[in-house]
């Protein structure tokens, strides 16, 4: 087992380099730059702040000295917010969206996981044809038309929530969880009732009820770890599309993440800034996907003997 | 003493052609410590009768539309559910055909051993595991303490099928359902499990029922005989006198049905030129990292006009020798077809061969296109090895079918419009499409029923005897082997262990192997 983890991280090295690059080099031909705005700045000022932050170098040894600092966990200086580091600002924004994404994800397991099994204990039934649509008409649903549908319901014609913000007023964090958790809830909820329907039709189920068990404990002890193991796969991807989609949820409900620290970086040109969240959110995505192979492989016992160890 | 009367039992499913009746009127009464064999073929209704009883129908799209099962007072039919359950894996226990897939792969085997006592006999865990110990012991397990805590794909197929047994036995039941527990399994491995299920069933004075295809196992067990043909019982009695006298029509096809005896007139020439010579043929696969010897320096003939039989338990590599020699998996070695080699050729080189050499698998259902019309599955060797073409491929693909016994009317029809049988009677006119000289037949009758067994090896017999074929019959079944084949090689482990006239080798086994297989297959 150790080894498949140590070989996974070796191998997002090369992954890691290529998004780098690929990335360092697009913001750098994308037209206009970090000091471009609606006056003109000087020229002379100009070159000035060019030499302060390197941009007056040749492009490949900029590009050398960012992978140097890299190294040594060193993201530069922000050139839009004066003073600031990128990795002060990345420590300022990650734990809001961190926040964010974890209460997403247990929002998409509850309401998904258990839709999705309560669809496959009785399969094309009412309960199923209800739960599978508004399934679907969640993943169709952008979070952008979700949230302030959802702002314009329980915030101002029931008045139950706040419409923004994070951590200032009691309650205010259940519609941004729940919106940006809705979708992936959707999915969720489609992916369990396709295992749940898979393993029920097993053979060792009808060992299971042939044993004479009670359903409650067929359907959760023998079907359920087998049923979820679709769902605990795109646990891995699923956050990583919280963590790098959750910018819109910010931007709705006004919310000072990291998404939005990323997309006005975007905007600005802010060449580290961009940078500095994508290396961060790519490795953070790396990490994701291989924990969830390891749980996956933790709970499957022949692919876990097959890493090593019993 | 009674244990479990069941009257009129009919059984239905809802299907897109509305209510069909799986079961109809099935009355049966078994006693304790008595085996009742209920035989015939796929589809006659044999499980589903005793699935009725069990009350793991799943309604809808089952339904269980009259008559009852009393056991222990208890009508199983018309009871609650609770009440039910409470007898399900209690009372009466069930084991099944395929122990690969019937044990949680998920859950360690201890753990599934004592769930009925844990939850029909409130016992502690500790208790619990106690007596699976003790049980996992009497059913032949090694090292039980340790093997408790191991997984299933640990363990191999008779072994599961042990764990199963065990589980079936540990809440003490009454009654045991053997639904065709041996059908998956090696021969050897058969035996041994049929003997232990006949020592626990004398011990412990279990009533069985034993549901199976193959009468040649419910001979030796049985002390009634149920016959089933489409839902419906067509005989029942004494065991004897089922088998040794039976009355209906369907039970005397189905008792000539089963292979006896030697082939008629085995081909026996002097010294012949050998059409294919296979000289130290090695396979090996990579498993797990590992280099794994499937074939290990095999060497034999193929003589022309004959059919060579290759047996050997599931794992001995008798489908990869098969496949080497076709060139479908990379093998070393040497394969000599009339002077050429095989294992040197490019795939180019290979084309002009590949038509002299054609293949039939196991399963037909798996081996014909879906969405291939037979003329297409038939028409389409003809074409690419340009045997045919415009109006002489029509006449040639119609050929093709009265050679296999299909009507011609049927060409236009897809693979799923066919039974097990007709759909190997396509797969074995696609090989013989080519005009080949050699077939490598890999299980072609392991599959079917067997009255359809039977019209299978009739039919390869006839084109072999027509075409003067040669042919590598792939086999775990002796009596098939023995009944079809002029010779025969035997393999264990990846080496060819003994080879000779079939009639020779079954009079007198001389390898240790072979005389343990054939032993076996006696029962």
């Amino acid at each position: 087992m150790l080894r498949f983890i140590l070989s996974r991280l070796l191998q997002a090295i090369p992954v890691l380099l290529v998004v780098i690059t690929v990335t360092f080099f697009l913001v750098r031909f994308a037209p206009g730059g970090p000091f471009d705005g609606e006056r003109k700045v000087d020229p002379s000022v100009l070159k000035a702040l060019e030499a302060q932050y390197n941009l007056d170098q040749p492009l490949m040894s900029q590009y050398f000295s960012f992978l140097g600092d890299l190294v040594q966990g060193d993201l530069g200086p922000s050139f839009k917010y004066p003073g600031r580091s990128v990795n002060e600002l990345i420590g300022a924004g990650f734990p809001i969206t961190a926040e964010l994404g974890i209460y997403a994800i247990l929002v998409a397991l509850l309401i998904g996981a258990i839709a999705g099994v309560f669809s496959a204990l009785k399969p094309n039934s009412a309960r199923d044809y209800i739960s599978m649509s508004t399934a679907m008409i969640g993943i169709c649903m952008p979070a952008f038309l979700l949230g302030p549908l959802l702002i314009l319901i329980f915030g101002i014609w029931l008045e139950w929530l706040p419409v923004s913000g994070w951590g200032d007023l009691p309650g205010d964090k259940i519609l941004p969880s729940v919106t940006l958790g809705a979708v992936y809830a959707a999915y969720v909820a489609r992916l369990s009732r396709g295992g749940m329907l898979e393993v029920l039709s097993q053979d060792y189920i009808r060992t299971a009820r042939a044993k004479g068990l009670p359903e409650h404990v067929v359907i959760l002890k023998h079907g359920l770890r087998a049923g979820m193991l679709p769902v605990v796969a795109y646990l891995g991807p699923a956050f990583a599309g919280i963590l790098s989609g959750s910018f819109v949820i910010e931007s709705v409900f006004q919310i000072q993440g990291l998404g939005r620290f990323y997309v006005l970086a975007a905007f600005n040109r802010d060449y580290t800034l961009i940078m500095g969240c994508t290396v961060f959110l790519a490795t953070l995505i790396i990490v994701f996907n291989l924990l969830s192979d390891v749980l996956s492989a933790y709970l499957n016992p022949r692919l876990r003997s097959q890493l090593g160890g019993k | 003493m009674t244990l479990l009367t069941v009257n009129n039992l009919s059984t239905s499913f809802y299907t897109r052609n509305g209510l069909t009746k799986a079961v109809e009127d099935v009355s049966f009464s078994l006693d304790a410590g008595e085996t009742l064999a209920i035989v015939g073929e796929s589809g006659s209704g044999k499980s589903v009768s005793c699935y009725s009883i069990m009350g793991l129908i799943p309604c809808p799209p089952g339904k269980i539309e009259s008559g009852s099962a009393v056991f222990d007072g208890v009508d199983l039919l018309n009871c609650s559910d609770d009440e039910i359950r409470a007898v399900r894996g209690n009372k009466i226990a069930m084991i099944f055909q395929d122990p690969m897939t019937c044990l949680n792969p998920y859950l360690t085997v201890g753990e599934q051993l004592i769930e009925p006592l844990i939850y029909h006999h409130k016992v502690s865990r500790s208790e619990a595991k106690k007596k699976a110990i003790e049980l996992m012991t009497e059913v032949g397990i090694r090292s039980p303490e340790t093997n408790f805590n191991a997984w299933p794909h640990e363990f191999s197929g008779g072994m599961r099928q042990r764990v199963m047994i065990a589980m079936a036995l540990i809440a003490e039941p009454k009654l045991l359902i053997a639904d065709e527990p041996t059908t998956a399994l090696d021969v050897t491995i058969q035996k041994q499990i049929l003997d232990l299920v006949a020592e626990i069933q004398k011990k412990r004075d279990l009533g069985i029922i034993f549901i199976s295809h193959d009468l040649g196992v419910v001979k030796n067990l049985a002390d009634k005989v149920l016959v089933m043909k489409t839902g419906h019982i067509v005989e029942q009695g004494n065991a004897q006198d089922v088998l040794e006298n039976p009355q209906h029509e369907y039970t005397q096809k189905l008792l000539a049905a089963i292979p006896k005896g030697a082939k008629e007139n085995p081909k026996a020439e002097e010294n012949p030129e050998p059409l294919i010579q296979v000289k130290n043929l090695v396979t090996e696969f990579n498993v797990n990292g590992n280099r794994f010897r499937a074939v290990d320096n095999v060497n034999f003939d193929i003589l022309p006009k004959e059919i060579l039989g290759l047996v050997g338990e599931s794992g001995s590599g008798k489908s990869t020798i098969g496949r080497s020699i076709l060139r479908l998996v990379d093998a070393q070695g040497s394969v000599n077809y009339r002077g050429d080699e095989l294992l040197s050729k490019n795939p180019q080189q290979m084309k002009p061969l590949r038509r002299k050499m054609q293949m039939i698998f196991q399963d037909p259902y798996a081996s014909l296109n879906p969405r291939m019309t037979i003329y297409e599955t038939l028409a389409e060797p003809m074409k690419l090895h340009g045997i045919a073409k415009g109006s002489e491929l029509n006449q040639a693909v119609l050929k093709l079918m009265d050679d296999v016994g299909l009507a011609r009317a049927f060409v236009k029809k897809y693979p799923h419009e066919f039974s097990g049988g007709q759909r190997q009677r396509i797969a074995i006119g696609r090989a013989i499409a080519t005009k080949p000289e050699f077939i490598v037949a890999d299980e072609p009758v392991s599959a079917l029923d067997v009255t359809i067994q039977k019209q299978i090896l009739e039919l390869i017999q006839y084109l072999v005897d027509k075409h003067e074929l040669s042919m590598l019959f792939i086999s775990h079944d002796l009596a098939v082997v023995r009944k079809l084949c002029d010779r025969v090689i035997v393999l264990k482990h990846g080496e060819l262990v003994e080879s000779g006239n079939v009639e020779a080798l079954w009079q007198q086994p001389s390898h240790v192997y072979t005389q343990s297989l054939l032993a076996a297959a006696m029962h």
